[in-house]
């Protein structure tokens, strides 16, 4: 296993080109441009033998994608925020149709004010597509998560396909050290394509996404529910057999420090990593926080994630994305409905942070930590003072 | 038409959601001919044999494919997949079809 020190984005193509898929379809758009780009280079190189699509649109890169799957192939693409809302009609096309078909997702704020930074509205917009979404942390994870996508996706019980999503810039460009698996152990990991049906099979003619009518659409979306459902397992299968390979373990969450907290925080992706050193820092002082680390929002784990936080006192639901509920993000509402389903009696505060690439720090955290746990004593400076259990943080008023 | 075997009869309305392909798909040819899309119209063609030339302009004009041509003749219309367009009416130059069956 080789260290390398590479970006987000490199390490995504890196992973493609140790995949070697059929087909990649690509349109460039900030901050997801460098994985076609370096990926081309690869196909140009000879160091693939993949198919790549230079495409007009992001609607025409998911649909050659589909196409490509269809057809028999294993497909992927890359794309970032009005790029995946581009694709927005295709996507539930690939899900319904049961194409397991990759998308290395660079998560980029939709318009507008048009933005070119972090945060996770364009991911979040997809979430009922019907693609299995994982979220990355840092490059490495981005790059453990795109070896493992198609393994997921095109598993017989699963047979959808997978959104692998790393925050832009944040995780894509900053460079970083990773470690590398040599190109045969991700070849051996990931085998080869044998689609059991597929269009280019001269044998076997068959039709693809026929019509259906009342009398048969309830039924098709409850089998597609049910392959999503069945994801979860099948996502756990495959990273205990990823961590047997590398040595790195992956659940559908990560729990930091969680066991006897009393404030804990949920997020998803790079903001953990600041989150972490926060969470350090307050329990060398001795205070009981922790951190749950979401890394599969869909299939959602609701029940798992309830479970995980059934002692907490105070749980601090951070979102990325404005769902303009006047409630919070898709995050906290889903968490909310977890929390309760599960008859966890915990209080929560939410909070709004990092939109359109605002930086949030390891002070920030702290005081978000400081804040939850003065409300699990009872003492409610948030709520008490402003009524308002829904902040964003760092905002200037 | 006489109705063949096809993995798509098993399929009919009254079947569970764990009895459907994989997103719906269709691994067969030619099940189209299992879907009688005639039933979707209330009127219908009428062929009349003693106008007829057999030129067969109207053969290639149906868009359902529900003119059965056998010896290079057409033959009766196929009412199982007419959805009554009413097209090989105006593109027979004898008059030799009409729409005047108007069901019911």
């Amino acid at each position: 296993m080789a260290k390398k020190n590479i970006s987000g984005n490199e390490a995504v193509a890196n992973a493609l080109r140790q995949i070697n898929p059929d087909v990649m379809a690509a349109f460039p758009i900030t901050p997801s441009t460098e994985i076609p780009q370096y990926f081309s280079k690869f196909v140009s190189d000879g160091k693939v033998t993949t198919e790549f699509i230079p495409v007009e649109s992001e609607h025409s890169s998911m649909s050659a994608t589909i196409g490509a799957e269809a057809a028999g192939a294993r497909a992927v693409t890359a794309t970032s925020s009005c790029g995946l809302a581009y694709m927005w009609e295709p996507l539930t096309l690939a899900a319904s149709n049961r194409l397991p078909c990759a998308l290395m997702l660079v998560c980029r704020a939709l318009s507008g004010p048009i933005n070119i930074n972090c945060d996770h509205s364009d991911a979040m917009a997809a979430r009922d597509t019907g693609w299995i979404q994982i979220f990355s942390e840092n490059n490495q994870e981005a790059y453990d998560n795109a070896v493992m996508a198609f393994r997921i996706s095109e598993h017989k019980d699963v047979r959808l396909p997978i959104m692998i999503c790393q925050d832009g810039f944040i995780t894509s460009h900053a460079v970083g050290v990773m470690e590398m698996l040599s190109d045969q152990e991700v070849k051996d990991f990931v085998g080869e394509y044998e689609p059991e049906h597929y269009l280019l099979n001269e044998n076997e003619p068959m039709a693809l996404g026929p019509y259906a009518i009342s009398p048969y659409y309830m039924e098709a979306r409850r089998a597609q529910e049910q392959a999503m459902e069945n994801a979860k397992q099948v996502i756990l299968d495959v990273s205990r057999e990823f961590a047997e390979m590398s040595g790195r373990s992956y659940g559908l969450f990560e729990e930091y420090a969680l066991e006897d907290a009393d404030a804990a925080i949920v997020l998803i992706g790079s903001a953990a990593g600041t989150a972490k050193d926060a969470v350090d820092e307050m329990r060398e002082k001795g205070l009981k926080v922790g951190l749950l680390k979401i890394r599969v929002f869909r299939p959602f784990p609701a029940d798992e994630i309830a479970k995980a936080l059934k002692n907490v006192k105070v749980i601090g639901l951070m979102d990325r994305s404005e769902s303009f509920s006047t409630q919070g993000g898709p995050l906290i509402s889903e968490v909310s409905a977890a929390l309760f389903k599960n008859r966890v009696q915990a209080q929560a505060v939410n909070y709004m942070y990092g939109l359109g690439g605002r930086d949030i720090t390891v002070e920030m955290f702290e005081e978000i930590f400081e804040e939850l746990l003065a409300v699990s004593e009872g003492k409610d400076p948030i709520v008490k003072e402003s009524g308002r259990a829904y902040r964003y943080i760092g905002l200037r008023e | 038409m006489k109705k063949e075997e096809s993995s798509i009869n098993s399929l009919g309305e009254d079947c569970k959601w764990t009895d459907l392909t994989e997103g719906l798909q269709i691994h067969e040819a030619a099940t189209s001919r299992f879907f009688n899309t005639g039933e979707w119209t209330a009127i219908k063609p009428v062929f009349l044999a003693d106008k007829c030339k057999q030129c067969l302009l109207c053969v290639p004009c149906c868009p359902d494919s529900a003119i059965p041509v056998e010896d290079y003749k057409r033959q009766e219309f196929d009412y199982d997949h007419c959805k009554g367009c009413g097209i090989c009416v105006k593109a027979c130059p004898f008059g030799a079809i009409t729409m005047e069956g108007v069901k019911k």
